[in-house]
């Protein structure tokens, strides 16, 4: 597995899609089927939020390796209206939907690593990694 | 892709398939909400077996139509969520309180009939 793949998101098929490429690439690197859910899931509210907040964007999915530890890299970008109050946007509201109803504290307890650079009227980049887990 | 809606005796029975769109559920919605007012049924069992993602949407969409349909005046099961499916969800954030759940179909059939049993004797 080389090289990063992209998904045009632009409909709510294509989240179907890109979750779908997500876990794909989760059991190649060898992610627990827990985490290749985890994965899936985190890719469908980040790709959600571009089809609803910014109508069309792009998620590319690499794997990725540090030391002798293999991962998933996430990045979804788009060129919509972005977050004004990005820290605002990360406080969980205790459940979804509250906040901004982003989503976004909920998915980043799903990733390892999670960062939002968002510049409002130039888009948001949601870069998110996660590394395989042994559980043994 | 549809979801088909199967009657089983005074229950509907909707089995989802596959990966659902956005649209596809709120179909099934509609569907759900029309159909226990035409065949008058007193339980609905959503099995979401084949999911293998149950996103914020799915979640929130779900617990609308499990609402809805109880204003209708019928029960809604939602059964067969996945073990990892249930993990993301909680890690997430996502429940379905007061929303009633059940292992698989059998499950979530037997609790139907009993409740709507024990609605029937109180009435």
């Amino acid at each position: 597995m080389e090289g990063e793949t992209r998904v045009h998101i632009g409909s709510e098929i294509d989240i179907i899609e890109a979750r779908e490429r997500g876990r794909t690439i989760g059991k190649l690197v060898g992610f627990h089927p827990v985490d290749q859910t985890i994965i899936a899931t985190a890719i469908s509210e980040i790709a959600r939020n571009i089809i609803f907040f910014a109508k069309q964007g792009t998620m590319s999915f690499e794997v990725i390796a540090e030391g002798n530890r293999r991962g998933i890299l996430i990045v979804a970008k788009d060129s919509g209206p972005g977050i004004a109050d990005i820290s605002m946007a990360m406080q969980d509201g205790y459940s979804t939907s509250r906040g901004l109803g982003l989503g976004l504290p909920g998915v980043r307890r799903l990733m390892d690593e999670f960062q939002v650079i968002s510049i409002v009227g130039k888009g948001t980049t949601v870069t998110m990694k996660k590394w395989v887990a042994h559980y043994d | 892709m549809e979801v088909p809606i199967l009657k089983q005796g005074g229950h509907l029975i909707a089995a989802i398939q596959a990966a659902l769109t956005d649209a596809d559920l709120i179909r099934l919605q509609d569907a759900l909400v029309e159909q226990v007012g035409r065949y008058r049924s007193k339980g609905v069992i959503i099995d979401v077996t084949a999911l293998d993602v149950m996103d914020s949407f799915a979640t929130r969409t779900l617990r609308s139509m499990a609402h809805m349909i109880k204003l209708r005046g019928a029960e809604t099961v939602i059964c067969g969520i996945q073990p990892e499916v249930a993990f993301a969800m909680v890690q997430l954030g996502l429940t379905l309180e007061g929303i009633s759940t059940a292992l698989d179909l059998e499950e979530g059939l037997a609790l139907l009939n009993r409740r709507t049993v024990n609605s029937n004797q109180s009435v």
